[in-house]
């Protein structure tokens, strides 16, 4: 019965996001208010139903409920509760229904948060949400539906949830990355309804970029805990792999960061308009082909969902449908909302130019790498992959090129810098840089090492470039601690966000370089050693979990003599069924992690063991954390809380009263 | 030239060089960093070239695999039903590696006909067969890695 009643909702569901696609824009073509504010009263029922069908599912799953289809695939009767209540998204229909679910909670709150909007434009960028809705609602009942029943044979016994997912990292991280995506929606929304409406002035600049860094700062922090998950969990330690499915989330975060830089443009100097419209199409659309090359099972991938073909071509035809069209608009409209403002080379404008000139490369690259094989396969050049190498050996490079830029124009004043004054201002932190960076691997490594050297500039360019700016834009205050308010909550985001960049840029670079991995075969009372860690092994035990049985390997690790630990490596079986999972034990600490995974047995007691040290890898998701932050803190600025626009607005005064 | 005007050009310019530059690195970069894919077919049939990197998928050839009492170097045969490929691995397997189960691995075929692997990777799950696996199976030869997974599975 319960599965029934989320099933209807979703009809219900459907039909309602029908009309709100509907309805809204045509109120706002016709200047109809009563249709226009349809939308929000819309929009709140959506989420309604869209949380009711939500809440059967995770009846379903609590009660375990397999003549559910999707419950039996995903659940298990011994399945801890949290687990349970997490399997809802654990596979492809259940992920789509949270999706679509949190959809529904974004046009909720910008239902809800845009009051102070002129009608027309928030009834456009509610009716685009609502069609983008009603694809998703389509997509689910007709190629996806989580309440497909197995009647009247229905197992007594569910196969149980993929066990690399049953973990906390896992559990949140496919919500923060549709947080992002479908946060990536409303900005594209709002560029549809600036397209439709023809206005594009600094007023919708300041909307629409809350919500994208939002969108962005999930984005990130689910991309973070993704790869975070993909270290500890996977089990070889390894952090980003330049998968497919990666990319899928990468590419959108590219074009994300991008667009917030040139939404800033746009709101400050009214400048790169067409163009800012033009990334939130594309991020977007991005978004859409990461989902499309994640459910369709095009790109062989350790992501891909159980796949069919008919999912493939519908979110296909969707992501044609959606970029075929608003391209159109874009090119019909797009010449109404035209600039003729002049900028100067050496101003903020044209330094987040370049900033979007790398961002973009570096999205080209990573797209072109992804497609290759899709592409190589489609013209008969063969079966291919392109490698780690590919990526990196642009990644790296450009990524260095792109944190250079970034110290350089973050002191650059807007419109107009003198060129004396900002080589005035890059002196400082371009010697403390070097400096740094210079001596840093003397310091860790007794050695000198070019690359080294050359990150450590970098990522402290970007660090001291960022704190000097801060230090001269507060430089009227009177005392040191009077510094902090003398700017705002989005400058703060800004800065949290660059730190964050810079720790990521460390992190990875020197990882990279830092990173002793050793494979061996140890007996018990074996040691190895690696650097100043010495690693003994003593045998394994077995042990029993919840729902699992693990052999445990002991090793005891020391470091210079005095002993860190002893790490406790697992190799599990869970009852039900299915393969060996390896568990790495990890000892982290703010400088290094040490990584142990045990690997086969080899027979007389013998094991293979994969041992590592691991310099500065919890920076990598630091630094993301840091980003997160600074999305959060950034739209905290009172300014983007400001009452209503200055703009014209046809019939504002019903909406007062309303 | 209007002050407007010719800003905007010199930004397209520069956008049509830059990208054209990029697209010419990354098209170039591409070719030399894409790993072709061969069944173990044309490994017999002489079509895969010595000592560049490549992948090579199929399943592992039941009793075929050779472990080092010493080492972590270990030796198995892969098969797509027609001919079989003898690898050279040192390293820890996944954990999904297994006899009669499918495996792509990627690395070097050298002159001695062995090829060396850099990374073995086995299918993610119980179910699933990579596609240029089951691609590369000709005729019913799936029935070969099922069925010899299904001879190891009754040995538990």
């Amino acid at each position: 019965m319960i599965p029934e009643i989320g099933q209807f909702a979703l009809i219900l569901g459907l039909l309602l996001s029908l009309v709100m696609a509907v309805v809204p824009m045509v109120g706002a073509a016709r200047s109809d208010i009563a249709m226009m504010r349809s939308g929000h009263s819309l929009a709140y029922g959506v989420l309604v139903l869209t949380i009711i069908a939500y809440a059967c599912l995770t009846i379903a799953f609590v009660q375990s409920d397999f003549s559910v289809a999707y419950v039996a695939q995903n659940s298990n009767s011994v399945l801890p509760v949290q687990y349970k209540v997490a399997a809802v998204w654990g596979g492809h229909e259940g992920s789509m229904l949270l999706w679509v679910l949190m959809m529904c909670g974004w046009t909720a709150a910008v239902a809800r948060f845009s009051r102070a909007l002129p009608p027309a434009l928030i009834a456009r960028v509610l009716s685009v949400l609502g069609m983008i809705l009603v694809g998703l609602f389509l997509f689910m009942l007709f190629t996806s539906n989580p309440f497909d029943r197995i009647l009247p044979f229905s197992p007594t016994e569910g196969s149980d949830l993929n066990p690399l997912l049953q973990d906390p990292g896992m559990i949140f991280h496919p919500p923060l990355l549709y947080m992002g995506y479908v946060g990536f929606s409303v900005a594209f929304a709002f560029s549809i309804a600036a397209l439709i409406g023809g206005h594009l002035d600094s007023s919708w600049a300041r909307w629409t970029r809350p919500w994208t860094i939002v969108a962005w700062a999930f984005l990130s922090l689910g991309i973070a805990l993704g790869s975070w998950w993909a270290y500890y969990e996977l089990g070889w330690g390894g952090w980003w792999f330049w998968d497919p499915v990666e990319n899928a989330s990468f590419m959108p975060w590219l074009a994300g960061t991008a667009l917030i830089h040139s939404l800033a443009v746009t709101e400050k100097r009214g400048l790169f308009k067409s163009w800012t419209i033009l990334l939130a199409i594309f991020t977007f659309a991005l978004s859409l082909l990461g989902t499309f090359l994640v459910r369709s099972g095009v790109l062989v991938s350790v992501h891909a969902f159980a796949t069919d073909p008919a999912r493939g071509s519908f979110i296909l035809g969707f992501l044609v449908l959606v970029v075929g069209g608003s391209l159109l608009l874009y090119a019909l409209r797009a010449p109404a909302v035209h600039n003729r403002v002049l900028f100067s080379w050496l101003s903020r404008e044209a330094f987040l130019l370049w900033n979007n000139v790398v961002l973009v490369i570096v999205l080209a690259v990573v797209l072109l790498g992804t497609l290759y094989p899709l592409i190589a396969d489609a013209l008969n050049l063969g079966r291919v992959s392109v490698g780690p190498p590919y990526f990196n050996f642009f990644f790296v490079p450009l990524m260095g090129v792109l944190c250079v830029l970034l110290g350089l124009g973050i002191s650059a004043n807007w419109k107009k810098t003198p060129k004396d004054r900002l080589l005035k201002l890059w002196l400082k932190p371009q010697v403390l840089a070097l400096v740094v960076a210079l001596a840093f691997p003397f310091l860790f490594d007794g050695q000198f090492d070019w690359k080294a050297a050359l990150a450590v500039y970098v990522a402290s360019w970007v660090l001291f470039a960022s704190l000097a700016d801060w230090y001269t834009k507060t430089g009227n205050a009177r005392t040191f601690g009077g510094r902090f308010g003398k700017v705002r909550a989005s400058y703060y985001g800004m800065l949290l966000a660059h730190i964050g960049l810079a720790i990521t840029a460390a992190g990875v670079t020197l990882n990279t370089i830092y990173s002793v991995e050793r494979d061996v075969r140890m007996l018990p009372g074996d040691v190895q050693a690696i650097g100043h860690y010495e690693f003994r092994f003593d045998g394994v035990e077995r042990v029993r979990g919840p729902n699992y049985m693990a052999v445990e390997g002991r090793v005891l690790v020391s470091h210079g003599g005095s002993e860190i630990g002893v790490l406790k490596p697992q190799k599990r079986n869970y009852f039900s069924g299915g393969n060996t999972m390896t568990e790495a034990a990890i000892d982290t600490d703010l400088f290094r992690d040490v990584f142990i995974a045990l690997g086969d047995n080899m027979g007389k007691g013998a094991w293979s063991v994969r041992l590592q040290y691991k310099p500065f890898v919890v920076w990598i998701w630091l630094g993301a954390l840091f980003m997160g932050i600074g999305g959060g803190v950034a739209v905290a600025d009172k300014r983007y809380r400001r009452a209503r626009a200055k703009a014209p607005v046809q019939a504002a005064p019903v909406l007062q009263s309303a | 030239m209007h002050p407007v005007r010719k800003q905007r050009l010199i930004l397209v310019l520069l956008l049509v060089t830059l990208s054209s530059a990029a697209i010419a690195l990354i098209t170039y970069a591409l070719r030399q960093n894409i790993d072709f894919f061969y069944p173990p077919s044309k490994f017999a049939a002489e079509e895969v070239p010595h000592n560049v990197r490549v992948r090579a998928g199929g399943c592992v050839v039941p009793g075929s695999v050779f472990r080092s009492e010493e080492s972590l170097a270990v030796r198995f045969s892969i098969t797509d039903g027609v001919a079989q490929v003898p690898v050279k691995y040192t390293g820890i397997l996944p954990d999904l590696f297994a006899e009669g189960e499918a495996a792509v691995v990627t690395g070097k075929l050298q002159s001695s006909g062995v090829f060396e692997a850099e990374q073995v990777l086995a299918k993610h799950d119980e179910t699933y067969t990579p596609p240029e696996v089951q691609e590369a199976m000709v005729g019913d030869h799936t029935a070969t890695c099922q069925g010899a997974g299904k001879a190891m599975a009754s040995d538990y």
